[in-house]
């Protein structure tokens, strides 16, 4: 359909023109700091190697699971920010019931699976509960379940680790071998191998594709987003829905950290990595909350950071300054988006008024 | 009135125009304001009293048309503009901080005037004398009454040196005493020169001020009253709704004696001692189509959310056929059969944002064609939305429109063919015809009028008098969440109902 179309060329074209302001701005900050711009970009913008090329893929695996889990709230209007705190949680009890191995094999794995998402939902699902009864904004409460979910790790790590020989970390047990989700090559060399959750990944996408746009519940959900009015009008109990997105958003956020544990720490360590929640708010924004869209967006932020971990050595320019790029494009982004949505609706009006000419001009009133 | 009317008008609109993507809601408004008048606007919801309003304040800018203020042109691009030029508003939901004092919100903004100390106080005092206002500038905003707050309103704009003050629906948040007070303040600020601009669709309180009325319809200004004592409520009302009655009095009866819809002792209580709805009690038969008249505010819209399951503490006793409905929730009540055509139908009924055949699924998610085993058919969803803009004419390249792109007419024949769909036993329709075109009015007459023939039973709201003797088969009115008496639209006036809406049977 041409309409349809329309809005995919729309679409790019919002995504394009940030990206390019985004490029700008962060030029102009590297020529106000008197850094090498060209050099800066052309080190940036060389194809990654194999090595980096994995490396790529690992972290936006990990960095789509996030935007995914912040997207599924986005949809209804809810303001997850408690991705970060959840998923640390939740791979950390999904770390000691891998360690315990009480089943054998992938039973393990997917017992271990289970717990994190059901961990990682119940952490969300109290704040969808506080928001449903009592109105608390959701925005207040999981930030603060961020910082009370990192003293609550912090302080069951200490009970439930083991100490390694001759090292301070301290970490869970080890997954044993069997539990463990392997990993394919991308190339020849060490270095080149990709997680196998990345499968996991995909399905979580096609899972958030299919509920949202083929399901009543995902029906329900984006309506309640959209109007809040009109879905109390309609039948929809709000409330439910509000607990229902978090625990769902909850649950993805869950698997986020897993990609890491499965695939390469294979234990909770105080070194554990953090803040992917975050960035994940900035994915699910790029990629518009569609499970394509946050995919790129995914893929451009892992870009962004690995290309830029050379900076330093080769042109004397911290790595930091994609972190600045990476910013900006979230501004950008949500301004060329809100640009090109105003055109597509202007566009569309002006078919519409094409439609109801034949009879009269059209001559309402709305207060 | 016996005022001097000075030769050149405080304020002069002229071809005013106001366009919306698809919709226009100014066109060719003509109104002069002078200078010592109180000045009223009337006209229905949605008639194009605010965006008037707001093109006077600055808050938009018109699309054709020019502005004159004492006599110059003038170009206001915003409130501040409209300030200097001496026009000063006062809006409907008052713009104080609370937690300050009087002195303080007056001269929040103002600071350049006489500073925010002793002159400040000064110059209030002396404003508040000379208009009588009894306003002081050391109590705290939120130890005021309403009507209190409402002077210090006025004071603002005073002391912002306003020579024209806009009211809009001034008088919307009073008590009736409180009513009087505030006409006492008005009539002052006009022998001191000024000219006051009142906007309000109370057209009793309207008769008893204004020494002028304009009258707007659609958009544009019907004609200016210039002698009030001259015209009844009646002959405004008139004017405001139009000529075109629907014509429903031709048709046969259609009512039987089988209840369809039976609500009991149906109450709802307020945040004060007065409940929202007061123990009521109806039957709605086959084929009947039951009209609520009365003063917008009276508890039609508590009545219909309360039937629709949208108010939690309601109490009470509601059948539809055998079914109990008392405490199902919305989606039982919708999936028992009742159609709802929402009185907002932006804010209740449309998702503006999504395509029309979204809108078709929305208030049936769990009925087919559109939702099948709670998968959402897109296609059967889509097939059927064409068969609404088939036969009810709503104008649209396609079903993938979004509703927002649609005008006000056709988003709400859209509604109403959603509604139909699913064979309802019950349609509530809230104000169907609220800001639609005429062609769109006819239309869901018509409509209204089929679901009658096919056996349906109807709850019309609505504030057209007409339109409710037009269609209903008998007509309750409200007053205070109580009705009040039950009338036979065969041989009623509006008159006769306006006086049981406001109670007294004082005014029209």
């Amino acid at each position: 359909m041409s309409t349809r179309l329309v809005s995919f060329l729309l679409g790019l074209l919002a995504a394009a023109l940030a990206l390019v302001a985004a490029f700008a701005i962060t030029s102009l900050v590297l020529i106000i700091a008197g850094d090498p711009v060209g050099e800066v970009w052309g080190e940036i913008l060389t194809f990654p190697e194999q090595r980096n090329l994995a490396n790529i893929i690992n972290n936006a695996t990990v960095l789509y699971l996030s935007g995914l889990a912040v997207a599924v709230a986005f949809k209804m209007n809810l303001f997850n920010i408690g991705v970060d705190g959840q998923y640390r949680i939740a791979a950390f009890v999904a770390a000691v019931v891998a360690g315990e191995a009480w089943l054998p094999g992938y039973l393990n794995t997917a017992l271990a699976i289970l717990a994190a998402v059901l961990v990682g939902a119940a952490w969300a699902g109290i704040a969808g509960l506080l928001r449903a009864t009592r109105g608390v904004s959701e925005v207040i409460s999981t930030i603060m379940l961020n910082f009370i979910s990192t003293s609550v790790v912090a302080y069951f790590l200490r009970k439930a680790a083991v100490r390694e020989e001759g090292s301070n970390t301290l970490g869970t047990k080890e997954i044993p071998e069997g539990s463990r989700i392997p990993s394919f090559s991308i190339g020849d060399g060490p270095g080149t191998e990709i997680y196998g959750f990345i499968f996991i990944a995909v399905a979580a996408g096609f899972a958030y594709w299919f509920v949202l746009n083929k399901t009543r519940f995902g029906f329900n959900l984006r309506a309640t987003g959209q109007s809040t009015t009109a879905a109390v009008a309609s039948g929809i109990s709000v409330k439910r829905m509000t607990i229902g997105a978090m625990l769902i958003s909850g649950g993805v956020a869950g698997l986020v950290g897993l990609p890491i544990l499965f695939g390469d720490s294979y234990s909770y360590g105080s070194t554990f990595q953090s803040g992917l929640g975050f960035a994940g708010i900035a994915i699910a924004l790029l990629g518009r909350n569609h499970p394509i869209g946050i995919a790129l967006g995914a893929l451009l932020f892992a870009f962004l950071d690995e290309q830029s971990n050379p900076l330093q050595i080769l042109v004397g320019v911290s790595p930091d300054i994609v972190a600045i790029t990476q910013g900006v494009i979230v501004l950008t982004v949500v301004i060329s988006y809100e640009i090109v949505r105003r055109f597509g609706v202007r566009l569309e009006q002006q078919q519409v008024a094409k439609a109801d000419r034949p009879v009269d001009e059209p001559k309402e009133v709305t207060a | 009135m016996s005022n001097p009317v000075p030769e050149v008008p405080a304020v002069r609109l002229q071809g005013i125009g106001k366009r919306f993507p698809g919709v226009i809601a100014n066109d060719n408004i003509n109104i002069d304001v002078m200078r010592g008048t109180i000045h009223a606007i009337v006209g229905e919801n949605g008639a194009g009293k605010s965006t008037l309003m707001k093109i006077l304040y600055g808050v938009q800018r018109p699309d054709s048309g020019t502005i004159e203020v004492d006599g110059t042109q003038v170009s206001m691009g915003s409130p501040a503009d409209a300030i200097k030029s001496g026009v000063g508003m006062v809006f409907q939901h008052f713009q104080l901080a609370d937690n300050l004092t009087v002195l303080e919100n007056v001269v929040l903004g103002a600071e350049k005037l006489h500073g925010i100390g002793g002159r400040a106080r000064k110059r209030i005092v002396e404003i508040s004398d000379s208009y009588s206002l009894g306003v002081e500038p050391d109590e705290l905003v939120e130890d005021l009454g309403v009507g209190a707050r409402q002077r210090v309103e006025i004071l603002k704009v005073l002391y912002r040196g306003a020579r024209t003050i806009i009211l809009d629906e001034p008088t919307a948040v009073l008590v009736p005493q409180e009513v009087d007070e505030l006409f006492g303040n008005l009539r002052g600020l006009k022998d001191e020169g000024l000219a006051v601009i009142f906007i309000s669709h109370k057209l009793d309180e309207v008769l008893s001020v204004a020494d002028e009325i304009t009258v707007i319809r659609r958009g544009t200004t019907v004609t200016t009253v210039t002698d009030p004592s001259s015209v009844t409520a009646r002959d405004l009302a008139e004017l405001m709704v139009g000529s075109e009655l629907p014509q429903a009095s031709s048709e046969a009866s259609t009512v039987t004696d089988e209840v369809l819809l039976s609500v009991q002792s149906l109450s709802l209580p307020g945040s004060g001692a007065r409940p929202l709805l007061d123990d009521l009690s109806f039957d709605i038969h086959r084929g009947e189509i039951l009209g609520i008249a009365g003063v917008e505010g009276n508890g039609q819209a508590e009545l219909v959310e309360a039937i629709m399951g949208m108010r939690e503490r309601a109490t009470g006793s509601i059948r539809l056929i055998d079914a109990d409905l008392s405490t199902a929730s919305t989606r039982q009540r919708r999936e028992s059969g009742i159609g709802y055509i929402p009185e907002d139908r932006h804010r209740h009924g449309l998702l503006l944002d999504s395509p029309l055949w979204e809108n078709r699924v929305l208030g049936h998610q769990g009925r087919p064609p559109s939702v099948k085993h709670g998968i959402v058919d897109k296609r059967a969803a889509r097939q059927d939305t064409l068969r609404i803009i088939d036969e009810y004419d709503v104008r649209t390249p396609g079903a993938g429109v979004l509703a927002r792109a649609l005008s006000g007419g056709n988003q709400q024949k859209l509604i109403v063919g959603r509604e139909m769909s699913g064979d309802p036993i019950l349609l509530i329709a809230a104000h169907p015809t609220r800001g639609v075109d005429v062609g769109a009015q006819a239309a869901i007459w018509n409509h209204i009028k089929t679901a009658r023939r096919e056996g349906l039973a109807v709850l019309l709201i609505s504030a057209d008098l007409d339109e409710l003797i037009g269609l209903s088969d008998r007509i309750e009115v409200i007053l205070r969440g109580r009705f009040v008496g039950s009338f036979d639209p065969s041989d009623v006036t509006p008159q006769q109902l306006g006086s049981a809406m406001t109670g007294a049977g004082a005014s029209a």
